[in-house]
């Protein structure tokens, strides 16, 4: 047992501190096929030309009434099928790792000023106040597959250690200032998300993490599930992906909590 | 002239003309079916294919010690037929789901209760009861403590002592199979890689396995070799992660935190081979979608070996420590005929000393080329759970370590081609917890009538249950972590 210790004891001061430095130093590179987020320069669209629309699995993209194309980041699963199908290099990739928005209609990219996502603005002052500092969410996954859920998880690793800013996963909703909700909202797990969300107390939020919980996903249109939180309580912060990285998760938190110096985009 | 068959006899991944299945009465297939099963056969599907004149029933068994599967269908049914479960109660859930999915009844089936609640509210529901002045029942979800997915538990408790644990499912219920239905649509690719998002590589492949079979066509061996190691990728992280969960469940802490760590390096390498952590958009029939070039696999290498080591000593903390092996060893034990009884498979059944792992039962795709060691621990409890999923770990990290520098030459892509009209194909994959296999019929324009999905969870979920009976109530989580079954792969 004393060799053990003195093992572990050893093994932690050569190993140092493992959590990385983001977000007072820079963000930890987005994996090189990853893309990141998309971008749609409608103006490029070519007259009559639909080609992204039918192959994208989630009808994420339409074509609006000046022939350009409408891309919702909120259904989007980022399979990238679209990026590989424009002719004219109308939708691109970013590698921008931030993605999460506020409101529902600022995911819908394409139009003339709306070429990205509006990235979230910061909770109002009352709630910033309250939660700014100390933020505890219940996790409700509700049809979720388990890959939203477990990059959430990841947070909470040495790595990423969301509890330096004072966010914390608890396990009751009693103790909870709002909820993160993953998946599409199963129709057997409706009734159990609505309890949770009403067992929250009042001021609380909603986080929606993923193409599921924003849309439906992959699951969109079944009438086995919801298409998204939304349709059961009312969301305050959309996270796209499918899922998510970490990183695009944490931004989003952190963008909400107003605790992120803003950069420009690139 | 000789006999007909009882069985099609067929090897993973491969189709048969859907004429070819032999076909019996209910009564004849159960027989037939008991008879295989007791003779050392597994039931990897039993499931239903409506039709105009009734339900088939479709029976896929694995011949282990032989390499091959064996199918029989039954007439159409209606009304009800002889419970298999009755003769073999690995059969027990898949009747159940039977008479929720198709409303045949086996009759003579002890616990008809649905499996998924597919067909109404979930909640109304009836739960096996133990009775008594002391007896208490403690109920848990489905919304849990964790960051986790939701299942309903009901424990029937004397004190501390759980007599009888339930396990109520169909939360996730998502319509996974029925959207599959007149397919392969635009969108089949990405939900069989939702199935269970954390066994994206596992599922994708046993479903571009089925389509390529149902072609006739193979995609090129270096897309084999590619999913090999995007599998071995997805045991790792798991494994890794489920050595950390268990170590943090008995509050040993260096281990939790520093697997926790190597569980998202694992992850990271898929992604440097796909861009996504969990491996989507990778496999794909015909194919995999990205190549993985020498420079890459060279740096993948590099990356596993630090990940590795990293796996190494905070395994070997783990095991040094008396105080986590008195918690693991002798907790929610199983029997090797328990697990052989309810037909489990994966890690749950390896570690009741059973050897049965796809890779080496039924080798397909890369598998044939590359041999996988069978790890096997005796003793069914949460410590042999723990030890075969280290023991696993490091034959993946071999096989990967090998792999990456021996690619083959040649494309990544090809034509899937178009499934033929009016055939079966069966495919199994070892996905990280187990058996994953997928079953699928064509109709006559070779579009899919018929999809059957089995995660490995829907085999082991009873194994959970088993192991709890005789144990204190506060080692559920302990238990429950060691089996780590997947909600939405079982609820589809």
């Amino acid at each position: 047992m004393t060799m053990f210790a003195l093992e572990t004891v050893a093994y932690r001061l050569l190993s140092g501190r493992q959590t990385m430095a983001y977000p007072d130093g820079p963000a930890p590179a987005l994996p090189e096929r990853h893309g990141g987020g998309l971008r749609v320069d409608g103006s490029k669209c070519s007259d009559g030309c639909a080609a992204c629309v039918s192959v994208c699995p989630t009808e994420a993209i339409t074509v609006g009434v000046n022939d350009t194309v409408a891309l919702d980041l909120g259904r989007c699963i980022f399979c990238a099928a679209c990026v590989e199908a424009c002719p004219t290099g109308a939708i691109t990739q970013t590698n921008d790792h931030r993605l999460a928005s506020g409101r529902r209609e600022d995911l819908v990219l394409g139009s003339s000023g709306a070429e990205e996502v509006r990235l979230a603005s910061e909770l109002d002052e009352r709630l910033r106040r309250l939660f700014g500092r100390s933020l505890r969410l219940r996790e409700v996954s509700a049809g979720g597959c388990n890959a939203c859920e477990a990059d959430t998880n990841v947070l909470g690793t040495i790595g990423w250690d969301i509890g330096r800013f004072g966010i914390q996963f608890v396990a009751s909703p009693r103790h909870a200032d709002g909820l993160l909700i993953t998946g599409p909202v199963s129709q057997n797990m409706r009734g159990a998300l609505e309890k949770t969300y009403a067992a929250v107390p009042q001021p609380k939020i909603v986080i929606a993490v993923g193409a599921c919980a924003i849309a439906g996903g992959p699951f969109v249109g079944h009438p086995e599930v919801c298409d998204g939180a939304a349709a059961v309580v009312p969301v305050d912060l959309f996270i796209p992906g499918c899922p998510p990285h970490p990183l695009t998760i944490l931004d989003g938190l952190l963008r909400l909590l107003g605790r992120l110096s803003e950069e420009p985009r690139v | 002239m000789s006999p007909l068959p009882e069985f099609a006899s067929l090897h993973n991944g491969t189709s048969l003309p859907w004429s070819q299945i032999p076909e019996w009465s209910g009564e004849e297939l159960v027989d037939l079916t008991a008879g295989k099963l007791a003779r050392g056969g597994r039931l990897c599907a039993w499931f239903g294919v409506p039709e105009a004149r009734g339900t088939r029933l479709v029976a896929v068994i694995g011949m282990d010690a032989d390499k091959t599967l064996a199918a029989a269908r039954s007439e159409p049914l209606r009304g009800s037929y002889p419970s298999l479960t009755l003769r073999s109660p690995q059969a027990h859930l898949f009747e159940r789901e039977v008479r929720e999915q198709h409303g045949l009844v086996p009759d003579g089936h002890p616990w008809l209760k649905p499996v998924r609640f597919n067909h109404g509210p979930a909640g109304a529901r009836e739960f096996f009861r133990v009775e008594g002045d002391e007896v208490h029942e403690v109920a848990v979800g489905p919304v849990h403590a964790g960051v986790i997915e939701p299942g309903h538990f009901r424990f029937q408790c004397h004190g501390e002592e759980v007599l009888h644990l339930e396990i109520a499912l169909g939360y996730q219920h998502r319509g996974a199979e029925r959207a599959l239905l007149g397919g392969p649509h635009r969108a089949t690719r990405h939900q069989i890689e939702t199935v269970a998002g954390d066994t994206s590589i596992a599922h994708a492949t046993a479903y571009a396995m089925l389509i390529e079979a149902l072609a006739g066509t193979e995609a090129p061996l270096r897309a084999q070799w590619v999913r090999a190691i995007a599998l071995e990728l997805e045991r790792l992280a798991n494994h890794a992660g489920d050595l950390g969960a268990l170590a943090g469940d008995v509050a040993f802490l260096p281990t939790a935190a520093a697997c926790g760590k190597v569980r998202g390096d694992f992850l990271n390498i898929t992604a440097m081979l796909c861009g996504n952590r969990f491996g989507r958009r990778l496999v794909r029939p015909g194919g995999c979608h990205y190549d993985l070039e020498p420079s890459r696999a060279a740096r993948m290498r590099e990356a596993l070996g630090a990940a590795l080591a990293e796996l190494d000593r905070a395994s070997a903390w783990l095991w040094n420590a008396s105080s986590v092996r008195a918690r693991f060893e002798g907790t929610g034990p199983l029997s090797s005929a328990q697990a052989t009884e309810m037909g489990l498979v994966g890690p749950a059944a390896r570690a009741c000393g059973l050897a049965r792992d796809v890779r080496f039962d039924h080798p397909a795709g890369w598998h044939r080329f590359a041999p996988v060691a069978v790890s096997v621990w005796p003793g069914g409890d949460v410590f042999a759970r723990a030890r075969v999923r280290w023991l696993e770990s490091r034959r993946s990290g071999e096989l990967l370590s090998q792999q990456l520098v021996a690619p083959p030459a040649g494309g990544i892509r090809a034509d899937a081609g178009r499934p033929a009209a009016d055939a079966l194909a069966i495919a199994l994959v070892e996905g990280w917890r187990g058996e994953v296999c997928h079953v699928a019929l064509t109709d006559g324009e070779g579009r899919l009538r018929r999809y059957k999905i089995l995660d490995p969870s829907f085999h082991n979920w009873i194994g959970l249950a088993l192991a709890l009976r005789g144990q204190a109530i506060s080692d559920f989580p302990l238990c429950n972590k060691s089996f780590n079954l997947s909600y939405c792969g079982f609820d589809l």
